[in-house]
């Protein structure tokens, strides 16, 4: 069952479409990663299923329910925290979190304690003294004390300290493990990788790729590293084969997944002494859909739509 | 809008009460206090109705319409005297206390990006707006009854429970109309900046209509909220459709803001801002050219704000030359006392208040050195190759020239409409001179202000402060006497009476040198403290 469904959602700000047709969905249970390059429009997808921008057109639905018209019986179930936290400077940041807890109605003390805790935040402070990674850990604290099933986060970490970083993914695989589900937007690709059971990638305001990890690695290159005993000869004629380079340790380059078979067929021939191949890493996938469109068109894959 | 909207719309308003538990009780302590010192001092000034009548005489003149509002002056009672000349102005300083107060917690809030986090939480569409004029009304609702039962309690007996009422439901009663007013224009400007500069100008522009209308056409005034404040007649008439028609439209004016809250997303508003240039201009690339560039737009609002108030000032002067010229009790009173002809005389009177104005943009244009501090937006310029004396440096020229600007603007004004409606015309160089004498004391304000943000950084704002109290010292002192003291206290106090009085060169030399002083101390003071946020 999916938590939150957004069919061909158009939002256009004056004559600028900034989303052109969005799709997807997240179902129950799922870690959703929503990655794309600066301006591409995630935020602005977002603040669509929060309620706070009108969609023009299309259909935004979250736990079956109209993201503009029931915002409140929504937002009762649901937890955000935006990239860029701005508080009251007046009020300390325990005030802040209180707020935000009373607003939604719930009351968990312990797991309030036991989040501040693990943040490291000195909540006795006023928010105007905070640090940018400390106001960004009030919000996240307010958001996994809460009980939600929906938990949105846009760039929720791009002010933490690694160490910070790591108590965040474990917040998230907390909440993923008692089946709640999460969006993450996120440009630490890395982080991604780690907590997002599927990903799609937004580019100028339309959605060119979604599926799983594995699904969407299976559309890039593998990293091979090969030494062997003679020299092997006309390995860029061969098709799918990119950044062929030598280094002390031996030859590189890179494969088309779907090409893998034939070029290690090719290479065996030559004697194989060392042979290292590395997955695909979510940033060659990104790379590819990042750069701009001319570069990329003609190889365009298709992919999981 | 179902009830959905209005979801935790109690809690809110209840949070931003408790954000603003101190500034709301200032703000009405303030008002309070200037308003119930004036009726015993009169009480003392004029103690028989003689003294009373004897002064409606100077008051029934356009030039104290235009400024005061129209009163009972047949009637002149301590209660209807405190009416005739308090009321006006007081209903335009709880306008602004509207204007900020409800900026605060609509487009600044939503502007800062707080609003985004609430609006994510379970709460309405339109909790904050609604919290914030529920607040509001709450605060006016306050004033209304501290003003009125402390009227009443002063014990003077012109001064009736009623009347008393109703001269705190007017002041409160324009409080609601002008939260109304703040509330729309904070769906329809995208800053808060854009806010109060909108609703600003339409109190002022209310005075204005209201000032050439009481002198012109009185039921015309009918159209200006502040016409309303007036035309409620208190300790005479006692005239409560006033405040019925000020709660009728504020109702009116707070459907109107839930409506456009309503239909507009967030951080949107309905005044479009245009794309701008793809490259720096020339002027841009200084500090200097940054000061001025952030401050543009205020800085020509103002500038033709200054004008049309001298104008309207001065296009009253035919009024007042044909009144004087068929009254020949006025032409003796007047012209034996003093040199200057009898309309040159009312020139010191409006120009105090013309000055005091033209100081709120200069000292608005130094503070927003203080402004971007705050929001850490001088790192970028002090990282680079700017140094913090040339930083408070253009900051404070700014100022200088923005002072400069307006005073000149607003005696242009006042001359160019004083001189087409007069039959004899006045000369330029007199109003200029009448109007420049104010200028050093402008300039000291500005040196206290820049002194501020080099010393004390955290009490930038008791510039205000002091402000309010030049502006009480000096309206008051003009309508009553008041010790010397408290009037020297304020720059403005040392201000000769041109045409009144000649030009003393003493004074204005010394305010001058006392606010070079505090300019040089603010360099000293800035370059040697810390950014603070
Ligand atoms: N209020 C607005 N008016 C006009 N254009 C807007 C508005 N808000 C966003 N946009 C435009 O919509 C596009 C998408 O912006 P959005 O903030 O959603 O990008 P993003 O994917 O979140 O980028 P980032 O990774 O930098 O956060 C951008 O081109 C932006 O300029
Ligand atoms: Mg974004």
């Amino acid at each position: 069952m999916s938590v939150l469904e957004v069919s061909n959602l158009t939002k256009k700000f004056g004559k600028f479409t900034a989303l052109d047709g969005v799709n997807f969905e997240v179902g129950s249970g799922e870690v959703f990663g929503f990655i794309g390059p600066n301006g591409a429009g995630k935020s602005t997808t977002i603040r669509v299923l929060l309620g706070i921008l009108k969609a023009t057109e299309g259909e935004v639905k979250l736990f079956g329910k109209d993201a503009w018209n029931e915002a409140v019986e929504i937002h009762k179930r649901l937890a955000y925290v935006p990239g860029d936290v701005n508080l009251w400077p007046n009020l300390t940041g325990g005030e802040v979190i209180d707020l935000f807890v009373k607003l939604r109605g719930g009351n968990n003390k312990s797991r309030r304690e036991e989040l501040i805790k693990k943040f490291d935040l000195d909540p006795t402070k006023k928010c105007r003294t905070y640090s940018k990674g400390n106001r960004q850990k009030v919000a996240l604290i307010a958001a996994f004390s809460s009980d939600a099933d929906l938990y949105i986060l846009d760039e929720p970490t791009s002010g933490l300290d690694p160490l910070m970083e790591k108590v965040f993914q474990e917040c998230v695989m907390d909440v993923k493990n008692r089946g709640k589900s999460v969006l993450l937007s996120s440009h630490i690709l890395s982080e991604v990788e780690k907590l997002c059971d599927r990903v799609g990638i937004i580019r100028q305001g339309k959605i060119i790729e979604t599926g799983s990890l594995s699904e969407l690695r299976h559309l890039t290159r593998t990293h091979i590293l090969v030494e062997t005993k003679q020299s092997i000869s006309s390995l860029n004629e061969l098709q799918g084969i990119h950044k062929i380079e030598e280094t002390d340790q031996g030859l590189t380059f890179q494969v088309d997944t779907e090409q893998l078979d034939d070029v290690i067929r090719h290479i065996s021939q030559f004697g194989i002494e060392k042979l290292e191949s590395a997955p695909p890493t979510l940033e060659d996938l990104f790379m590819r859909h990042y750069e701009s469109k001319d570069k990329s068109e003609g190889k365009e894959t298709g992919g999981v739509r | 809008m179902d009830q959905h909207s209005f979801a935790n719309t109690g809690k809110l308003s209840r949070f931003i009460l408790r954000l603003d538990r101190v500034k709301i009780p200032l703000w009405i302590m303030g008002l309070a206090m200037f308003t119930l010192v004036v009726p015993p001092a009169f009480d003392n000034l004029y103690k028989t109705q003689q003294e009373r009548d004897a002064i409606t005489e100077t008051m029934a003149n356009p030039a104290m319409t235009a400024m005061l509002g129209t009163g009972d002056l047949d009637n002149y009672t301590i209660g209807a005297m405190t009416a005739h000349q308090m009321i006006v102005m007081t209903a335009v300083i709880v306008g602004i206390m509207a204007v900020l107060l409800v900026t605060r917690h609509t487009r600044a809030d939503e502007e800062d990006g707080r609003i985004e986090m609430i609006r994510s939480l379970p709460s309405g569409r339109l909790s904050y707006l609604n919290a914030s004029l529920i607040v509001s009304s709450g605060t006016f609702i306050g004033l209304a009854l501290v003003i009125g039962f402390g009227l009443y309690g002063l014990g003077i007996e012109s001064m009736d429970l009623e009347g008393s009422l109703l001269y705190g439901a007017a002041l409160g009663g324009t409080g609601f109309v002008f939260t109304g007013v703040t509330a729309i224009f904070a769906q329809l400007s995208e800053s808060s900046r854009g806010t109060i500069g909108w609703s600003v100008a339409i109190l002022l522009l209310a005075y204005l209509f209201r000032a050439i209308t009481d002198i012109s056409n009185e039921a015309l005034s009918w159209i200006s909220p502040l016409g309303w404040v007036s035309k409620a007649e208190v300790y005479s008439s006692n005239n409560w459709g006033s405040i019925l028609l000020m709660l009728a439209v504020s109702i009116l004016l707070f459907v109107v803001a839930n409506y456009l809250n309503n239909i507009r997303d967030l951080e949107q508003g309905f005044i479009a801002s245009k794309p701008g240039r793809r490259y720096a201009s020339r002027l841009l690339q200084s500090p200097i050219g940054l000061a001025f560039r952030l401050q543009r737009t205020g800085f020509i609002a103002w500038a033709i704000g200054l004008f049309v108030l001298g104008a309207s000032y001065g296009s009253i002067f035919g009024d007042l030359e044909s009144f004087f010229e068929g009254n020949e009790m006025y032409q003796q009173m007047l012209q034996q006392a003093e040199g200057a002809s009898i309309v040159e005389q009312f020139i010191p009177t409006l120009m105090i208040v013309i000055s005091l104005i033209a100081t709120i943009p200069p000292v608005m244009a130094m503070n927003k050195l203080r402004g971007e501090e705050k929001k850490e937006r001088l790192e970028h310029l002090l990282s680079r190759a700017v140094s913090r004396t040339k930083l408070i440096g253009s900051y404070l020229i700014m100022a200088v020239v923005n002072g400069f600007v307006m005073i000149s603007l607003s005696a242009l004004g006042l001359w160019s409409a004083a001189t087409t409606v007069m039959d004899t015309g006045l000369e330029l160089g007199m109003v200029y001179s009448a109007a420049l004498v104010f200028y050093p004391a402008m300039l000291v304000m500005i040196g206290i202000a820049a002194f501020l943000i080099g010393l004390l950084p955290m009490l930038t704002s008791l510039i205000w402060i002091y402000f309010i109290y030049s502006f009480f010292v000096l309206y008051l002192g003009n309508l009553m006497q008041i010790p010397d003291l408290v009037g020297k206290l304020s720059p403005f106090g040392h201000v000769p009476q041109v045409p009144i009085e000649d030009v003393t060169f003493m004074p204005l030399f010394l305010l001058s040198i006392i606010a070079l002083g505090l300019m040089m101390i603010s360099f000293v003071g800035f370059r040697k403290r810390d950014s603070k946020n």
